[in-house]
């Protein structure tokens, strides 16, 4: 249905994640959230694939749900053609080196405890036969690529600042070599002129060892930089998907068009000009989603068949996904 | 797969990566966390001093057997009640001249002719030479090399020294209170490593799971706080078969002492586990493929070592007066062993505390400055406990 091109690296269909809540005395389940609710895209080889969406729409949850963070409520995920969604916690050890994760906190992410080498060094002891000395020689090589100096190895994180921590992250993200790496906000919590050498790392990293990225974020400007695609998600679902031209010139979704008339506009003529969709009201709960389509409380188009029928996601211009009824036929 | 797409309004010729560059600061040596925790704690005047106090207390029981004067066991009928002695400095010899002799005086006796009660006096004619590293009574030190010399002592084996006084058997109250610090001492450590070893646990694998473990060991937590702990104690105590040995005894009232103190242990481990769990360092172990183990063990129990040392240091003193309690009220620990709780239990009746109270305050004082300097401590370790914060 989504394949476009190149064989695609990451396959997810339908998948949906949903945390149950409990209450009361005996902890009954009493509902559940709806954190991802049917989510399908590919991740081509070699792509950077972007994810973005306003806070709590779900994107880090499927962002850790394809990685098989979370036991998911159903759908498939295939990860190099190995199919991964129900497959036990222990079982995916093997899987693990395949995929691997940067984090959006440079500071949580890293063991305070632990040296950087000891950081760096970790998957290699689980994954590897490697040497001491071989292993601290493929440390140094890691720090090498991400721009660190080797003589730091034996500090703790504390000692550095964050965007130097965020390399060490990535540093032990690539250390087993994987294929896909989601990038889960790696910039958010750095400041922009550090945003800007990490993404531009990244960049040489995915030339460098043939990188495949899911990277999410809600930096507009920053996922038009480095994604190949672009998936736009609201309360759990995909609502377009697009190539990047394509998504940024010519938005097809009512949310999307929302979402990028509030990028600013850095040259103050055009800013003037700039139209901004504003939309009312909240975000529904994703414990309790609308009827129909879960934009519909919102949408500045909506029909009455928003409000009746969930929209199917199809292909309106090629390459270019969208779910909305205004595209039906 | 590099883009350059004509609108992006990034500066593409700038250098990619910018290298960190080899600074001086390379060479600056590094303090580790627990370096941090040592020159935090140092600042604490109090709790250093209570460190040493603990300290000492700890060595008066790893040498107890060389450092009293004489055995526990060695009755004086003879001097039963005797007061404490002074220790005296100089002496005059036959010429008249003083010269340097530490020596007590020994004691003068009368016998009440209505009570038969004895009354001691000191003696200031009765003088008792008393010296270091004498030779006395024999012992086995550690219960393994055989030793008969004393950190002081009477020079002459056969003469008594009781700088403490004696109780109601005649037996050196010095020393029974540096073979007391043994057991009491050394029941605390034993009971906290018990209770630390049940209470990480329990704790790790409630607050690591959650779920039903979570629910299951947090019920049997209240519970078991909710229990009255001295009927309980009374009820295990009276278990106890008379006819095991001291040693038996020793072993199973650590245990129950410990079976119910590792609970707030149990709570502190798990709240941590659980805030710590969802760190994204933990997720990122998991994500390398670390086993359970691993991640409890080498990534979340290092994040609270400091922690659980505080605290365990605060249960330390806890363990000490739950077993002088139990000693006390005659269900715990029963001579012929010797801790500072079967000494307080000599000391119950009122007779005593007005004929003798050298019996009641050396033993409480020694209870107190433990339990105030193990609380000192373990306040400074807290403090000290996360060198990263503020």
């Amino acid at each position: 249905m989504l394949d476009a091109g190149p064989t695609p690296l990451v396959r997810v269909r339908d998948l949906k994640m949903h945390f149950p809540i409990y209450a009361g005395l005996f902890r009954r389940r009493v509902g559940e959230v709806k954190a991802v609710d049917g989510v399908s895209f590919d991740v081509m080889e070699g792509e950077t694939l972007g994810l973005v969406g306003e806070s709590g729409c779900g994107k880090s949850t499927c962002g850790r749900a394809v990685l098989r963070l979370y036991d998911i409520t159903s759908g498939e995920i295939a990860i190099d053609g190995r199919e991964i969604g129900d497959v036990p916690q222990p079982r995916l050890r093997d899987m693990r080196p395949t995929m691997q994760m940067v984090f959006q906190d440079p500071q949580a992410s890293l063991n305070p405890r632990m040296t950087v080498e000891a950081i760096i060094k970790e998957p290699l002891d689980e994954h590897t036969t490697l040497s001491e000395t071989e292993k601290r020689e493929k440390v140094g090589e890691l720090m090498d690529a991400v721009g660190l100096n080797r003589k730091f190895a034996k500090r703790y994180p504390h000692a550095f600042s964050g965007g130097q921590r965020q390399r060490i992250g990535i540093a032990r993200a690539l250390a087993l070599n994987p294929k896909f790496i989601v990038c889960d906000e790696p910039i958010a919590a750095l400041d922009v002129s550090i945003q800007a050498q990490v993404v531009n790392l990244l960049e040489d990293l995915q030339e460098q060892f043939g990188l495949t990225y899911l990277f999410i974020s809600h930096d507009l400007s920053m996922v038009r930089h480095i994604a190949t695609r672009v998936a736009v998600m609201y309360l759990g679902k995909v609502v377009e998907l697009a190539p990047r031209e394509a998504l940024y010139s010519d938005p097809l979704h009512p949310y999307t068009k929302a979402l990028l008339s509030a990028v600013p506009e850095p040259d103050p003529a055009l800013a003037t000009n700039k139209e901004r969709i504003i939309l009312q009201g909240d975000v529904p709960s994703p414990s309790n989603p609308p009827k129909g389509c879960n934009f519909c409380t919102r949408c500045p188009a909506v029909i009455p068949i928003c409000r009746e029928r969930e929209p199917d996601t199809r292909e309106v211009k090629p390459g270019q996904f969208v779910a909305c009824h205004l595209y039906s036929e | 797969m590099k883009k350059h797409g004509s609108e992006i309004a990034m500066e593409e010729d700038k250098p990619k990566i910018t290298r960190l560059t080899d600074g001086a600061g390379s060479d600056i040596e590094v303090a580790g966390q627990w370096r941090l925790i040592w020159l935090k704690f140092r600042q604490n005047r109090v709790a250093l001093f209570a460190g040493w106090v603990i300290f000492f207390f700890y060595g008066v029981a790893l040498f107890c057997e060389f450092l009293a004067p004489t055995l526990p066991t060695v009755a004086q009928p003879r001097l039963t009640y005797a007061p404490p002695q002074e220790i005296g400095l100089f002496i005059e010899d036959e010429t008249g001249q003083r010269r340097f002799q530490l020596h007590v005086n020994g004691y003068a006796m009368t016998v009440d002719p209505e009570s038969l009660r004895r009354s001691f006096t000191s003696d200031p004619a009765n003088i008792i030479p008393i010296g270091f590293f004498v030779r006395g009574e024999a012992y086995d030190m550690w219960g393994l090399i055989p030793m008969d010399r004393h950190l002081i002592g009477p020079l002459d084996p056969s003469d008594q020294m009781n700088l403490l006084g004696t109780d109601k058997l005649g037996r050196d109250m010095l020393t029974r209170l540096i073979y007391g610090a043994r057991v009491s001492m050394s029941i605390g450590l034993i009971g906290v490593i018990s209770s630390l070893i049940i209470g990480t646990v329990l704790g790790a694998l409630s607050g690591y799971f959650g779920g039903w473990v979570d629910l299951a060991v947090q019920r049997l937590i209240e519970i078991i706080s909710a229990m009255p702990t001295i009927p309980l104690w009374l009820g295990f105590a009276a278990a106890i078969p008379l006819t095991w040995s001291p040693l038996q005894v020793y072993f199973i009232i650590t245990l129950i002492v410990s079976l119910l103190a590792w609970t707030s242990l149990a709570r502190e481990v798990r709240g941590r586990f659980l805030s710590l769990r969802r760190e994204d360092f933990v997720t990122a172990a998991k994500l390398d493929g670390s086993s359970t183990g691993r991640v409890i063990f080498r990534h979340i129990l290092p994040s609270l070592t400091s922690h659980i040392l505080a605290v365990t240091t605060l249960a330390i003193p806890t363990m000490i007066v739950a077993e002088t309690a139990l000693s006390f009220l005659g269900i715990g620990l029963k001579p012929p062993v010797v801790s500072w709780g079967v000494l307080l239990q000599d000391a119950q009746n009122i007779r005593t505390i007005s004929s003798a109270p050298w019996l009641l305050i050396w033993p409480s004082l020694a209870v107190i400055s433990v339990v105030l300097a193990f609380n000192f401590l373990g306040d400074g370790l807290r403090d000290a406990a996360d060198p990263y914060d503020s």
